[in-house]
């Protein structure tokens, strides 16, 4: 049996940056309260005594100015790892990164490139309310140019992070807050994973579940409880939403027919609903019946705990949705 | 220094124990919202005021209340309350409770009372100024003579809509007073690690801005410079940028328990010794305004004040699952469910 190491999802992150960091000294770090104050999650901890301020960058709170330094840094052949606090942030900086970093090979005929990593927690972590619980991931893979992936297990945000780092173009690297503290067993020998590759976390035959990021977990407690029920459900975790590995899906849905696809973001017009649209147009004719879909509520979130619960996807939502489809 | 705020200053024995009142009333609420937060009652991010009270107090008190405009960040109880807001109504929102402020909707961050001229209670550092300037733009297109005042802090002074606002506000002319609470740090992260230049103070020049530094830990002084302010913006319709010179003695928000990462307890310990609350009442003890059994006595009833609005707070029952859909816009409802 190959060395494994119990470790969570943030201590994976970690080692994933201090080896590619140790191997290449073009690659710094750069955000808010990263160095000295080991980052708002402690992703950083332990990066700034080791590095230092050249490597390891304090900003002021100023996202689009920063997010704009770390472009221009990059396209001068540097390698930025970007850390927004929570991805809820970045919505400051869409300008620079939607029409600056994500446009700036093409409209150079790719005499420019651009290789940078943009990180942080996003999604809905507990009761920080309506401007910091944000899904902004749909958002990002809407837009040609940037790669967007969403771990959702230890050793894909350690591989998936070592890919994103050894890439040339701009990847939005989503983690979750409630992803953190969760542990998982990662190989002592290093790797990486591509992007595009979606991956079966659950095998089973009545119903795909599809989804990414903590929805897959989501996903797993569902189908554990749909397994009470008898009904064996198959969770697809798709980690990259682009490039979107949509063979994989279409392979579940063949084998079992059904599908509800499950995300945490605003029901309407999200990423989930393109993964949606994509099944019920290429696997027509191996459906059983019409694709389910999941999504958070459309609603600011509020703070109230009771409020939240009811408005963030849970893996109850999702049973429901298998049992009107079945 | 204490003294010559008190020579110079004109309050009555009675507007000073006022002062004096409310600052240990914030105080002690804030120490009762900690608690409260470490009960489990108030969660998310919530940040207190702890050792910042005289600044709140000075210009607060320099305002028409209700009359005027007031804006600021996430740090937001003190503004709240020295308005006139309903302190159970504070205490039920941290808690997320149906008699909150938002109905538990907003949570400590997002505290609002348009009717005493309170606009939040916001959470985006920086993203409320261009909002104040608004508030401000307002009265001035009405022709009013309400101010405006905009608070943020030293961190959020660094956001380029801040330069922006700025800009407008001076071309404008806007009555807008922006005031940055310098309580030292932007979360974990030093003044001089933040800014350029330290002196914040000197950001409103720019922009033909009238600007200045002034003391905020000495409410006496605080209140003289506030109204000095205040009356100028009101006279002569234009904006003013200050920076006042705090600290916080409390962490970023309840959830940082790591101050000893950005500074030390050194530090926090000669910090104590300019406590606005203690400063104040070394003042009212010598002019015996106050004896140190009356000073006690305040300090017990204003406990106990306290521990009531707790109480009524937590009495009140928690939103109904229904209401999560509730005012999302003024006049249609959103696409229901999952
Ligand atoms: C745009 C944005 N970036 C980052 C944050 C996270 N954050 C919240 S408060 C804070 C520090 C702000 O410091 P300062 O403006 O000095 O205000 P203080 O907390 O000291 O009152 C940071 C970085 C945020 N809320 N919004
Ligand atoms: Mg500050």
């Amino acid at each position: 049996m190959p060395a494994a190491t119990e470790t969570t999802y943030r201590e994976a992150l970690q080692k994933s940056m201090f080896e590619e960091m140790d191997k290449n000294a073009d690659i710094f770090l750069m955000g808010e309260d990263i160095g000295r104050y080991e980052g708002t999650f402690k992703v950083t901890k332990g990066f700034f005594p080791k590095y230092g301020t050249r490597r390891v960058v304090d900003t002021p709170i100023t996202e689009a100015g920063f997010m704009g330094i770390a472009t221009g840094a990059a396209m001068a052949g540097l390698r930025p790892i970007v850390e927004f606090m929570t991805m809820s942030f970045s919505i400051l900086a869409l300008d620079q990164i939607i029409n600056h970093t994500a446009k700036i090979h093409y409209m150079s005929n790719g005499i420019v490139k651009c290789p940078i990593v943009i990180r942080g927690p996003g999604g809905a972590a507990k009761q920080l309310s309506a401007q910091h619980s944000h899904s902004l991931d749909g958002w990002y893979a809407h837009v040609p140019g940037l790669k967007v992936v969403a771990p959702a297990t230890v050793q894909d945000v350690y591989g998936m992070l070592k890919t994103a780092i050894a890439d040339d173009n701009p990847v939005v690297f989503y983690e979750h807050p409630r992803l953190y503290a969760m542990k998982g067993t990662l190989p002592d020998h290093e790797y990486s994973i591509p992007f595009g590759k979606a991956q079966i976390l659950k095998e089973g035959k009545d119903i795909s579940l599809v989804g990414y990021s903590l929805m897959s977990q989501i996903n797993l407690a569902a189908a554990e409880l749909l397994a009470k029920d008898g009904i064996d459900a198959e969770v697809v975790d798709i980690r990259s939403l682009l490039p979107l590995d949509t063979e994989t899906i279409y392979r579940s849905v063949r084998k079992t027919h059904r599908a509800v696809v499950v995300y945490e973001d605003w029901k309407s017009g999200s990423f989930g609903s393109e993964i949606h649209s994509r099944i019920s147009e290429d696997c027509f004719d191996d459906l059983d019946g019409p694709v389910g879909r999941v999504g958070g509520l459309n609603v600011p979130m509020p703070y109230s705990r009771v409020l939240e619960l009811e408005a963030v996807t849970n893996e109850h939502h999702v049973v429901a949705a298998v049992r009107k489809l079945l | 220094m204490a003294k010559q705020a008190v020579k110079n200053s004109t309050e009555s024995p009675a507007v000073l124990e006022q002062y004096y009142r409310d600052m240990v009333f914030l105080r002690h609420f804030e120490e009762k919202c900690n608690l409260a937060y470490r009960q489990g009652k108030v969660g998310g991010y919530m940040h207190t005021y702890i050792g910042m009270e005289a600044l709140a107090v000075g210009w607060l008190e320099s305002i028409k209340k209700g009359y005027d405009y007031v804006i600021t960040a996430y740090r937001d109880h003190a503004h709240a309350l020295l308005l006139g807001t309903d302190p159970v109504a504070v205490m039920a929102e941290l808690m997320g409770r149906k008699d909150g402020t938002a109905g538990g909707k907003g949570g400590s961050m997002h505290l609002f009372d348009p009717e005493r001229g309170f606009y939040g209670g916001w959470g985006i550092v920086g993203g409320h100024i261009p909002l104040g300037a608004g508030l401000a733009f307002a009265s001035k297109y009405r022709e009013e003579d309400r101010i405006t005042l905009n608070f943020m802090g030293d961190g959020a002074s660094n956001q380029g809509v801040v330069f922006e606002t700025l800009n407008m506000a001076g071309l404008w002319d806007l009555p807008c007073i922006f005031i940055v609470e310098n309580n030292e740090f932007a979360m974990g992260t030093r003044l001089e690690y933040h800014a350029a230049d330290p002196e914040l103070w000197k950001r409103g020049i720019p922009f033909d801005i009238k600007s200045e530094r002034i003391d905020g830990m000495d409410v006496i002084q605080m209140k003289n410079d506030a109204q000095r302010i205040v009356d100028w913006v009101r006279e002569n319709q234009k904006p003013y940028w200050v920076e006042v010179m705090t600290y916080r003695y409390a962490g970023h928000g309840a959830a940082d328990q790591d101050r000893q990462l950005y500074r030390t307890k050194e530090e926090e310990a000669s910090a104590w010794k300019r406590d606005p609350i203690k400063r104040l009442e070394a003042i009212l003890l010598e002019r015996k305004i106050l004896t140190p059994e009356t000073v006690e006595a305040i300090d017990a009833e204003i406990i106990e004040q306290v521990d009531k609005i707790y109480d009524a707070a937590d009495a009140s029952p928690h939103p109904d699952p229904s209401e999560v859909y509730d005012n999302i816009y003024t006049d249609m409802d959103v696409e229901k469910g999952h």
